[in-house]
C-alpha cells in the first residue's frame, strides 16, 4: 500500500465513520425525544379544521356584537386607536351587510337589509391567499387544525398579506399599540404586539391549547358556533347541513372557514 | 478606475454635495420613520402601501429596460449602440440599487429583513423578486465593470462575458415579470388582478427607461467631451415611440375589458383614478396631468420630423418619463387598494416624511448614477475617440 | 519616511478609532452582574423544588436557545408542553411560566443583558411582570 493508497482509504473508512456516528446521534436523539421536549396538552381542543358559523339571526342588539368584539380584543390586548383611524387595528369586527357581502347591491333592497351589521373576521381560509404570498412564512397555515396562524416574532412588515388578503382582515402596526392601552385592561397572559409587524384574529390557539373555545364563541350566548368543519358529527357540520349559510366571496376560491347563517 | 470619481470639476463636486445634502435629509427623515413605526407616512389599514411601493415599481422598469440598449448591440450586432451600452447598464445598477432602498424603507420590521433569506419562501413572489433583483444587479455590476475596463485598456473584453450579457438580456424582462406577478395574482384585487400586467409592465418600463436615457444621454453631450452618438439617440428615441404606443394599448385594453364587461369591481378603481368615486377625488388631477404628458409625448413622438429635433425629442422624453412615473409610480399602486374589499374608500397621499425619504433614495440613486457615468465617462473621453474617429462636441 | 508625516497622522486617526470601542465601554461597564433568583414566587417553594426547566448550567449558556424553540414549538407547531430532562411537565410560555417565578425582570434578565449589551426584544411585546418595590 503506498501513501496515496492508505490517505484514501482512511479517508473512505472515516466517511462512513462519520457517517455511523450522525446516524447514531439522530437515534439517540429520536428515542430521547419520546421523553423530553414537546408535546401537546392533552386536554388541547383537537379538530382537522376549525370553522366559525355565524348565526347572524342571533345578533339583535350592538350589545350583542360589542360582547363577542371586547371578549376578543381584550384577550388579546388589541389597542383601540381612535386618534387615527387609519392606523386601527382589528381582529373582529362589524360593517353593514353590503360592506361584508359586496357585488349584492340592489337599489330596492331594504335599507335595514342593507345596514344590517354584521360580524367580521380573518376567514381562516383553507386556501389563504396571504400565506401564499408572506415572504418569511411569518403566516402560515397550520397543518394540524388549518387555523390561518401569524408569528409575529417572523414578520417582517412588508404588508403583502395585507394586499393580498381579499377580506380586509388584517390590520398593521403604524405605530407602538402599547400607548393605546391601559395597563389595568391588559390581558397579562397575552402579548401586546410590536410596531411594524401585522396582525389578526387566530382563531384563540392560545385557549384551543388549553382545552377552552374562543373568547367570542364563549361571549356569544350561542350565536357563534365553533367546531371541526371534517368531523361529520360536529355542531357546525350539523347547522351547515339543516341551514341555509353564505361564506364571504366564495368566487375568489379562498374557501373561507367562516359560515354566515340567515 | 474608481479613482475617476474622485477627480472632477467644481460643477461635478458641487452636483456631488447636493445629493448628499438631499440624502443627509432623507436620513433624518428615515431615523424619524424608524423610531415612530410607519405612522409616520400616508399608509393606512386600507392603503397599506404607497409611494415607496410605487417607486420600487416603477424603478424595476427602468433597471430592465437597460436590455433596450444592450440587446441590439449584443444580438443584432447594432454598432451605434456600442458607446451606449454601459449608460444603459449602469442606470440599471443605480435602479436597483433604489429599488431595494425602497423596499428597504418599506418594511415595518427592517432589522428583520434577513428572515427573507433565513426562512426561504418559494412560494412567494416577493421571495423570487429579491432573487431576481440581486441577480441582476450582480450581473449588471459584472458585465458593466468588466466591458468597461477592457475598453479602458483597449483590448477587447474577455470571451467569459459573452454568456454573461446573454444572460443579463433575458433576466431584464423576467425581473420586471416577477414584479408585476407582485400584484397581478392577487385575488380580490380587480384593478390588479390581469393577465396583461407584466405585458403593460413591460411596455411601460421601456418607454420610461429608454426615455429617461435619451435625457442622460443629452446631458452627458452637454457637460462633458463624450458624445453617444446623434443616430444612437434617435434610435431609442423610435424604441421610446413604439414601446410607448404599445403602453397606451395596453392601457386601453384594460379600460375596454372593465367598462364594456361593466363589472362593478372592475370599474371602479378605474373610476376612483380618473374621476373619482362617491366624492373621493384626490387622485384625479393627478391621473389626468399624467394623461396629457402621454398624449403630449405620443404627439412629439409619432411625427419623425419632431422626434429628430432634439430639443423636441427632449420634451417628448421628459413628459414620457413624468406621465409613467405617475401612472406606474402612484397610481397603479394606490389605484388597486381604492376601494378596500370591503368597498369602502380611504385615501391616501404621502407625507412630508415620506416624500423626503423617498427624494432621499432618488438622491442615492442619481449619486451611483452620477459616480457610475463619471467613471464611464472619463473612460470613454480617453478612448472614444480614437476608437471611432467621431467629431465631439467640445464641453 | 517619505510623506511621513500623512502617514503618522493616518496611524493616530486609526489607532483613536479603534480604541473608540473601549473608550465608550468604560463608562458603561458596572460591577459583575448578579442576577438575583430570590423572588416572593421562588423562595415560597419548599427548597428542594427550587428547580428551573432545565440546570442551572444549561440555564445560564442555552436559555436563549431554549426560548427560540419554545416560541417555534408554541406558534408555529402548536405544541405548548415542555416535558424536561427531569421528566417535570412545564407550559411553554416566557410570560407565564418564566416570569411567574423570575418575577424580578430588572433583576433576573436586565442584570446580565445591561453587563454584555444585548438587547433582546422579547419586552416589546411581552408583557414584563409587576415588580414589587423590593
Amino acid at each position: 500500500m503506498d501513501r496515496r493508497e492508505f490517505i484514501k482509504i482512511a479517508g473512505i473508512s472515516s466517511i462512513f465513520g462519520l457517517g455511523g456516528l450522525t446516524a447514531f446521534g439522530t437515534l439517540k436523539g429520536k428515542l430521547e425525544a419520546s421523553q423530553t421536549g414537546p408535546s401537546q396538552n392533552p386536554q388541547a381542543l383537537k379538530a382537522k379544521r376549525w370553522a366559525l358559523v355565524i348565526d347572524t339571526t342571533k345578533f339583535k342588539t350592538e350589545e350583542d356584537f360589542k360582547r363577542c368584539i371586547d371578549a376578543c380584543h381584550k384577550a388579546h390586548n388589541v389597542p383601540h386607536i381612535t386618534d387615527n383611524i387609519k392606523h386601527e387595528i382589528k381582529w373582529m369586527w362589524t360593517d353593514t351587510y353590503e360592506h361584508v357581502f359586496p357585488g349584492v347591491e340592489d337599489e330596492y333592497l331594504a335599507e335595514k337589509v342593507k345596514e344590517m351589521p354584521m360580524l367580521v373576521l380573518c376567514n381562516h381560509c383553507d386556501n389563504p391567499a396571504c400565506v401564499r404570498v408572506c415572504p418569511t412564512k411569518a403566516t402560515f397555515k397550520r397543518k394540524s387544525d388549518g387555523i390561518v396562524m401569524m408569528d409575529m416574532h417572523r414578520c417582517i412588515g412588508c404588508r403583502f398579506c395585507m394586499a393580498a388578503c381579499p377580506y380586509g382582515a388584517r390590520s398593521f402596526n403604524y405605530k407602538d399599540p402599547r400607548p393605546y392601552m391601559k395597563e389595568e385592561d391588559m390581558n397579562p397572559e397575552f402579548p401586546t404586539r410590536m410596531k411594524g409587524v401585522v396582525e389578526k384574529c387566530t382563531f384563540c390557539y392560545e385557549r384551543l391549547a388549553k382545552g377552552l373555545m374562543p373568547a367570542c364563541v364563549e361571549a356569544s350566548n350561542g350565536a357563534l358556533i365553533f367546531g371541526d368543519l371534517e368531523d361529520p358529527n360536529s355542531e357546525v357540520r350539523k347547522i351547515l347541513s339543516e341551514r341555509h349559510s353564505y361564506r364571504r366571496r366564495p368566487e375568489l376560491g379562498t374557501r373561507p372557514s367562516v359560515y354566515y347563517l340567515f | 478606475m474608481l479613482e475617476k470619481a474622485i477627480q472632477g470639476s467644481s460643477r461635478y463636486w458641487v452636483w456631488i454635495l447636493f445629493l448628499l445634502s438631499l440624502i443627509g435629509a432623507g436620513v433624518i427623515a428615515y431615523i424619524y420613520q424608524f423610531q415612530n413605526g410607519l405612522g409616520v407616512t400616508g399608509m393606512s389599514r386600507d392603503v397599506s402601501w404607497g409611494l415607496y411601493i410605487g417607486q420600487f415599481t416603477f424603478l424595476v422598469g427602468v433597471a430592465a429596460s437597460g436590455v433596450m440598449v444592450v440587446l441590439p448591440y449584443y444580438l443584432h450586432h447594432y454598432k451605434k449602440f456600442a458607446r451606449l451600452t454601459i449608460l444603459g447598464e449602469f442606470l440599471a445598477i443605480a435602479a436597483v440599487i433604489m429599488c431595494m432602498l425602497f423596499i428597504f424603507v418599506d418594511m415595518g420590521q427592517p432589522l428583520r429583513v434577513l428572515n427573507v433569506l433565513l426562512h426561504p419562501t418559494p412560494n412567494s413572489v416577493m421571495f423570487y423578486d429579491m432573487c431576481v433583483l440581486a441577480g441582476y444587479l450582480i450581473l449588471n455590476l459584472i458585465v458593466g465593470w468588466t466591458v468597461l475596463g477592457a475598453e479602458r485598456k483597449d483590448v477587447p473584453p474577455p470571451k467569459w462575458v459573452k454568456p454573461v450579457i446573454y444572460l443579463s438580456i433575458a433576466w431584464a424582462p423576467s425581473i420586471h415579470t416577477v414584479t408585476a406577478f407582485l400584484y397581478a395574482g392577487l385575488p380580490g384585487r380587480h384593478f390588479w388582478l390581469s393577465a396583461i400586467m407584466a405585458a403593460r409592465f413591460l411596455a411601460s418600463a421601456f418607454a420610461g427607461g429608454p426615455a429617461l436615457l435619451i435625457l442622460l444621454c443629452l446631458i452627458v453631450r452637454k457637460y462633458t467631451k463624450f458624445d453617444p452618438g446623434k443616430e444612437a439617440i434617435q434610435a431609442i428615441g423610435k424604441i421610446v415611440t413604439y414601446c410607448m404606443l404599445i403602453n397606451v394599448f395596453f392601457l386601453g385594453l384594460e379600460f375596454f375589458t372593465a367598462f364594456y364587461s361593466g363589472i362593478p369591481g372592475h370599474m371602479h378603481s378605474f373610476i376612483y383614478l380618473y374621476a373619482g368615486l362617491h366624492g373621493h377625488s384626490q387622485l384625479v388631477p393627478v391621473m389626468w396631468i399624467s394623461s396629457i404628458l402621454a398624449v403630449i409625448a405620443i404627439f412629439l413622438l409619432i411625427f419623425p420630423q419632431f422626434r429628430k429635433n432634439e430639443g423636441l425629442l427632449a420634451v417628448a422624453c421628459a413628459s414620457t418619463f413624468l406621465s409613467l412615473w405617475i401612472d406606474k409610480g402612484f397610481g397603479l399602486v394606490i389605484g388597486g387598494f381604492v376601494p378596500n374589499p370591503m368597498e369602502r374608500i380611504t385615501e391616501y397621499w404621502p407625507t412630508f416624511p415620506e416624500t423626503v425619504i423617498s427624494i432621499a433614495v432618488w438622491a442615492v440613486g442619481f449619486l451611483v448614477l452620477t459616480i457610475l457615468y463619471k467613471i464611464a465617462v472619463s473612460v470613454k473621453e480617453e478612448v472614444v475617440f480614437d476608437k471611432y474617429g467621431e467629431k465631439q462636441i467640445q464641453g | 519616511m517619505y510623506n511621513g508625516g500623512k502617514i503618522i497622522i493616518g496611524l493616530i486617526i486609526f489607532v483613536g478609532l479603534i480604541a473608540l470601542p473601549f473608550v465608550f465601554s468604560g463608562k458603561g461597564a458596572s460591577a459583575k452582574p448578579e442576577p438575583k433568583l430570590d423572588t416572593p414566587e421562588i423562595l415560597k417553594l419548599p427548597e428542594t423544588e427550587r428547580k428551573c426547566v432545565e440546570s442551572k448550567e444549561y440555564m445560564k449558556r442555552e436559555h436563549m436557545k431554549l426560548l427560540n424553540e419554545w416560541r417555534d414549538w408554541v406558534v408555529r407547531d402548536g405544541l405548548t408542553i415542555y416535558t424536561s430532562s427531569s421528566g417535570k411537565q412545564y407550559t411553554m410560555s416566557l410570560q407565564n411560566t418564566c416570569m411567574k417565578c423570575h418575577s424580578n425582570k430588572t433583576k433576573f434578565c436586565d442584570e446580565c443583558h445591561n453587563y454584555t449589551a444585548v438587547k433582546p426584544y422579547c419586552w416589546d411585546c411581552h408583557i414584563k411582570p409587576k415588580e414589587k418595590e423590593l
